[in-house]
């Protein structure tokens, strides 16, 4: 039986495209997480002066700072982004999948 | 049931012991001692609660599935929570707000690399670990590989990683407890050992999981309350606290912007890696993907685990910073003889602490103390229940029974295991009590990203991957990413004593030349690898993918 229902879905054309749909999806958002990251930590190597810049003029606060806690708050937001859409619309396509191969 | 009752006897009788000692050894300051009282209720107070539950979470603790993973009933919610508890240990607490307290902005930096690998975990692996795995991450990769060697890299490379971890966080415990309830070192040690071995001994991950659930949300109460507290104090102006801070600290302005952290590029991008995705090859964190129904309730799970981890990071920077304008100003009842040139009083990482006593009085640090101690608890007890699993259910049950056993038989094995592991935890908290463990931490993500991570990534996503390459490889990486932190500077030098310059490996971190090794030589000699078995592996992976991406044939009831 399940066997059965493995070999439906393999067939199916639609998992394969919902797999590189979703994918797609997860390797564009951990590459955006990676440049997000990986930028923060080379400015950090190459341009220490541009972080301390202030961020305006007789500001105390430095440019750093809020990019910094940006980088955190874009961390939580992208990562909720990915799962509401997972949830949702990938979830969706996944039940449909299953759904026509255990009929 | 009697047993049980026999051990809890046992706990209150020590704790009991440890008060006393704690009384006697600080006689001769009346105003401490009286602060410590106030963390030792306050602490037997979470450990009464936590005991109570583990004797509720005992009585359904009853096969190997509800030891490792509670059965698998844990909401998404609920395990974001434990995940965050598990996760925020005292050396990001304590150890985050000291070295923002130390040198501000630098601190920040840290938490972001803490906080930058749970998109990757989402992205990449929670719906995958969850849909192929059922109790270890070598489940996921022993899906299509030969079970015997593919497991036996896995469970070195939990065990390795656990170590390491566990050895920080004993000595850290020892440390801080010594320091904040005036105990004995190696009662110290002892207590944690005891108490976290009742915790998973007889609730198993049930009670672990609420152990991590409370102690997170002590943890995210209290930290709110105090970044609250010194936003307050500036009319919730960060201008305002960092005005102030600059007008203090004995650096002023430079602790607005980078400094001494990060020197070089390479020890820059290596740390970077080493903490975005060794995350993702934890394994008690790796564990608690396992606890939940289904894909949806493991994505719920980093969600939120990543909010309020996220969240937290946050806090601890004001915090920080509320330690900079709190504690400089009041030196001598923050600093050693009251001179700011000889540090905080027992050591930089104790910031947040004072802080806590500077906003709350003696209650509130008092509460403090016990949650971290809780902290530590709640760590270790995880740490160590991933250990267990990784000995009973990948090295005993797979590899020398294949598979070959019954659940109370595993069971039985799982705590044993349990007991050994709490034991030489604490040996090893006690034999590395003088060292200098601050490298352990960062070791064991080294190894996490280059030993356990490309193995669990190649073997799930790429088809072509095969046993001898996975294993090759991931023994690569575990062997390179030890043997370079061994020969750097933090362990060669700072640790071993040997003079400044001689370290052969230069960097912070071995994860850039380690964990790319890892991939390479998985990836070559998966390609040259032409065996029958590479055949039969190969041809086990569209079954694979199938099962990865919708859940069907998954481990327990998936809802589906």
């Amino acid at each position: 039986m399940k066997d059965d229902i493995v070999e439906r879905i393999q067939k199916n054309p639609k998992f394969l495209k919902m797999v590189s749909i979703r994918n797609n999806y997860s390797i564009i958002m951990s590459i955006l997480m990676m440049v997000v990251y990986f930028g923060y930590i080379l400015l950090i190597a190459f341009n220490k002066p541009f972080l301390a810049t202030k961020v305006s003029e007789g500001a105390v606060m430095s440019v750093g700072i809020p990019l910094g806690l940006g980088v955190l708050v874009f961390t939580i937001i992208i990562t909720a982004i990915y799962v509401r859409r997972a949830n949702t619309e990938f979830d969706a396509m996944k039940d449909d999948i299953v759904k026509e191969a255990s009929k | 049931m009697i047993k049980l009752r026999h051990i809890l006897g046992g706990a209150t009788a020590l704790l009991a012991a440890g008060f006393v000692l704690a009384a006697g050894a600080d006689l001769g300051q009346a105003q401490k001692q009286a602060t410590n009282w106030t963390a030792i209720t306050m602490f037997a107070i979470f450990v009464g609660i936590t005991l109570w539950i583990t004797k509720w979470a005992a009585a359904k603790t009853k096969t190997a599935a509800d030891f490792y993973t509670a059965g698998g009933g844990i909401t998404g919610f609920q395990n974001g929570l434990a995940i965050a508890g598990d996760y925020m240990s005292a050396a990001s607490f304590l150890g985050i707000s000291g070295l923002v307290f130390a040198s501000g902005f630098d601190g920040l930096i840290f938490s972001i690399g803490w906080l930058v690998g749970w998109p990757v975990i989402t992205f990449l692996m929670a719906e995958r670990l969850r849909n192929l795995g059922k109790f270890t991450f070598a489940d996921v990769a022993g899906y299509r590989f030969d079970p015997g060697p593919i497991r036996s890299f896995a469970a070195m490379g939990s065990l390795v990683v656990v170590a390491f971890y566990l050895i920080a966080q004993m000595v850290g415990a020892g440390q801080l407890i010594k320091l904040l309830f005036g105990l004995e070192y190696t009662l110290a040690v002892v207590m944690v050992g005891a108490i976290m071995m009742i915790y998973v001994l007889f609730g198993g991950m049930t009670a672990t999981t609420w152990v991590q659930i409370i102690k997170a949300c002590m943890l995210l109460v209290g930290a709110t309350f105090m970044a609250l507290a010194v936003m307050f104090q500036f009319g919730f102006s960060p201008e305002a606290m960092f005005a102030k801070a600059v007008e203090v600290h004995a650096k002023h302005d430079s602790i607005m912007g980078p400094g001494a952290l990060i020197t070089d590029p390479v020890s820059a991008i290596s740390v970077g890696m080493a903490l975005m995705f060794g995350t993702a090859g934890l394994p008690h964190i790796l564990m608690r993907f396992f606890t939940v129904p289904s894909a949806k309730e493991a994505r719920k799970s980093v969600a939120w685990a990543t909010t309020w981890i996220g969240y937290f990071y946050i806090l601890t920077f004001i915090i920080g910073f509320g330690a900079i304008t709190n504690l400089i100003p009041n030196p001598a009842d923050y600093f050693v003889g009251g001179e700011l040139a000889k540090g905080l009083k027992g050591g930089g990482n104790m910031a947040a602490v004072h802080l806590s006593k500077a906003v709350g009085g003696d209650l509130f640090m008092g509460f403090i103390s016990a949650v971290a101690f809780a902290t530590i608890l709640a760590v270790v007890a995880g740490l160590t229940l991933s250990g267990a699993s990784a000995v009973s259910h990948d090295l005993y049950a797979s590899v020398w029974r294949k598979g070959k056993v019954d659940s109370a038989t595993e069971l039985r094995v799982s705590k044993i295991t349990t007991v050994c592991l709490g034991v030489l935890a604490v040996l090893l908290g006690i034999i590395f009590e003088k060292q200098n463990v601050a490298f352990m931490v960062m070791l064991a993500f080294a190894v996490a990203c280059s030993a356990n991570f490309p193995v669990l990534f190649m073997s799930v996503l790429w088809k072509d991957c095969t046993t001898k390459g996975a294993v090759a490889g991931g023994t690569v990486g575990l062997i390179l990413s030890v043997a370079l932190t061994v020969v750097s500077p933090a362990v060669w030098e700072a640790t071993l004593g040997n003079p400044k310059g001689s370290a052969l490996f230069p960097y912070a971190s071995p994860a850039i030349f380690s964990m790319t090794a890892a991939f390479a030589v998985i990836w070559i000699v998966s390609l040259l690898d032409r065996s029958a078995q590479a055949a039969k592996e190969r041809a086990l992976f569209p079954a694979q993918l199938i099962r990865s991406e919708t859940g069907v044939g998954s481990s327990s009831a998936s809802g589906h």
